[in-house]
């Protein structure tokens, strides 16, 4: 099977590759997939007080297609409010680097991640204001 | 300096040696009777070439001339082997036994042949990939007429004990067939030492043509009966009825020729080959993994996993080296090789791993350049693999609660 040059661009230069640091409050970290399935994506996000992703960055256990739709999100989601990011569809991964059909899960695994960690950045948002809110109580 | 692309999938195919193919050549446009033309010298003259090869087969093998039926390969000559058995002998019992790893074309027949009635028992294998004689043993009941188990597997080169088969066969009466495409031409084969009723070749995997096979047939203790799949001009005995494919039974003939020749120097040579590019890989790479047996294994297969990294990554970043993975990212199920699998190696051992195949034309440049590009392309993939992080930090992965999709 013939790889896209668009896939080919990424696997050989993948954008973001690292890790932020999964405690730091600004960082929401998203890991999809399993290593039996063949695929595992860790999407990390960091977020600034204006709500919009300043950085992003993955690594991905998972074949040309699945790095590249990572290295792809990673890019994308750069300088995207919460809310726009929360937007990125895994169609237009597919459209972008002209996956073929037998890879479209890859696209659909980059879409969870991505949800996965907006998700998980939301929710130690809210930790702190619950605790806020609770002493407030008192 | 090696030359680019470098070809080890020599277990998929190989390359036609260019002995074998000048002697094809006349049998396309000069000796170009039908075999089966008894009365002018263009039919005399095929015939006698396809003799020829019957009996190059036969010296490989160590069987007797008469007991090779051509067929068009490996596929075709399970297919006969198998479902042949079964129909002719269903009298006598309806039970079959064959193993988990065996090839498609082996598998595939049997599930036919279960939803026509038939009861057929898969064996396990070990860790290595050897079925366990007791258990075979075991299976065995009055109404098991065959038994199906490869002489090498495909996919990690390890070899079953055949002559233990034959023998435990032998003494309960029941027929025994091995696929030995990856096999004859590559270890010693011998029918009567090993008690084999039954075996499969293919010309392809010797350095022959494709589309060329045989199917060695027993005829006598016990003489070996076969329903045969086509009808026709009751060609090979009323066996395999269809004109015989001259050039490709001579490309056959004379591939087992050389196999047989200089089977001492090509085992040499891949041996050589092989721990070259297994001590290269392993001495540049940690967590490097064998799959299949460490000593009972075909000379020329190397299967490996890279933990941490997925096959198929892999492969696209050796695009100048041909070989295969045995993770099946590509496919629809997403479900990585069931050889594998079956060895217990884990699911995401089976996805990170790489089957080389030495052939007779690879040379050490060729084994160099590949330590290379595989150890490049598995640094890259791991400086950006979570699970490499992950076990960097100490994490033991087989405790991680994964979200699957």
């Amino acid at each position: 099977m013939a790889y896209s040059e668009q896939v080919l661009d990424h696997y050989y230069h993948p954008r973001n590759i690292g890790s932020f640091d999964k405690a730091d409050p600004k960082v929401g970290t998203g890991v999809v997939g399993a290593p039996e399935c063949g695929d595992v994506m860790k999407l990390q996000i960091k977020v600034n007080e204006l709500g919009v992703i300043e950085d992003a960055k993955f690594k991905t256990f998972g074949c040309g297609s699945a790095i590249a739709s990572s290295s792809l999100a990673t890019e994308w989601l750069k300088g995207k409010t919460l809310a726009e990011a929360e937007g990125i569809k895994n169609t237009e991964i597919v459209k972008e680097l002209s996956l073929p059909p037998v890879k479209v899960h890859c696209s659909v695994l980059a879409e969870d991640a991505i949800k996965a960690a907006l998700k998980d950045y939301k929710q130690k948002q809210q930790a702190p204001v619950e605790t806020l809110a609770s002493a407030e109580a008192k | 300096m090696a030359m680019l692309p470098i070809y080890l999938d020599n277990n998929a195919t190989t390359r036609t040696d260019p002995r074998v193919v000048e002697k094809m050549l006349p049998y396309f446009t000069e000796i170009y009777g039908n075999a089966a033309s008894r009365n002018h010298i263009f039919g005399w003259k095929a015939e006698e070439a396809v003799d020829q090869a019957r009996s190059q087969i036969a010296s490989l093998i160590g069987c007797s001339p008469k007991e090779i039926i051509f067929t068009s390969g490996s596929t075709e000559s399970n297919n006969l082997a198998i479902k042949g058995v079964a129909h002719m002998y269903q009298k006598k019992g309806n039970h079959i036994i064959t193993c988990l790893t065996e090839h498609k074309a082996v598998l595939d027949p049997c599930k036919r042949l279960e939803r026509e009635g038939f009861r057929v028992t898969y064996l396990p294998v070990d860790k290595f990939g050897q079925i366990s004689l007791e258990q075979l043993a075991e299976v065995m009941t009055p109404d098991t007429i065959l038994v199906s188990i490869m002489f090498a597997n495909n996919e990690i080169g390890t070899i079953h004990p055949v002559s233990a088969i034959g023998k435990l066969c032998k003494e309960r009466g029941v027929i025994f067939h091995t696929d030995a495409t990856q096999a004859v031409g590559k270890v010693p084969v011998d029918v009567d030492e090993m008690g084999i009723d039954l075996l499969s070749v293919s010309a392809h995997k010797l350095y022959g043509p494709k589309g060329s096979g045989a199917l060695y047939v027993r005829r006598k203790d016990p003489r070996v009966r076969l329903d045969p799949i086509m009808d026709g001009g009751g060609h090979e005995r009323g066996m395999r009825s269809g004109t015989l494919a001259v050039p490709g039974i001579v490309g056959l003939g004379e591939a087992c020729a050389i196999c047989h020749r200089e089977m001492e120097k090509d085992t040499a040579h891949y041996l050589g080959l092989r721990e070259r590019l297994h001590q290269g890989l392993s001495s540049r790479l940690e967590e490097v993994k064998l799959n299949g047996h460490p000593t009972e294994r075909l000379p020329n297969t190397l299967n490996l996993s890279f933990a941490w990294v997925e096959g198929e990554a892999l492969m696209m970043g050796i695009k100048d080296v041909a070989c295969s993975s045995g993770s099946a990212c590509t496919s629809a199920s997403l479900e990585p090789s069931y050889v594998l699998r079956a060895l217990g190696v884990g699911d995401e051992l089976a996805h990170s791993s790489l089957r080389f195949g030495i052939g007779r034309f690879n040379t050490e440049a060729d084994i160099d350049m590949t330590i290379e590009k595989v150890a490049e392309a598995v640094n890259h993939l791991r400086k950006m693999s979570p699970l490499y992080e992950m076990a960097q930090e100490g994490i033991d992965l087989s405790t991680v609660q994964w979200a699957g999709h």
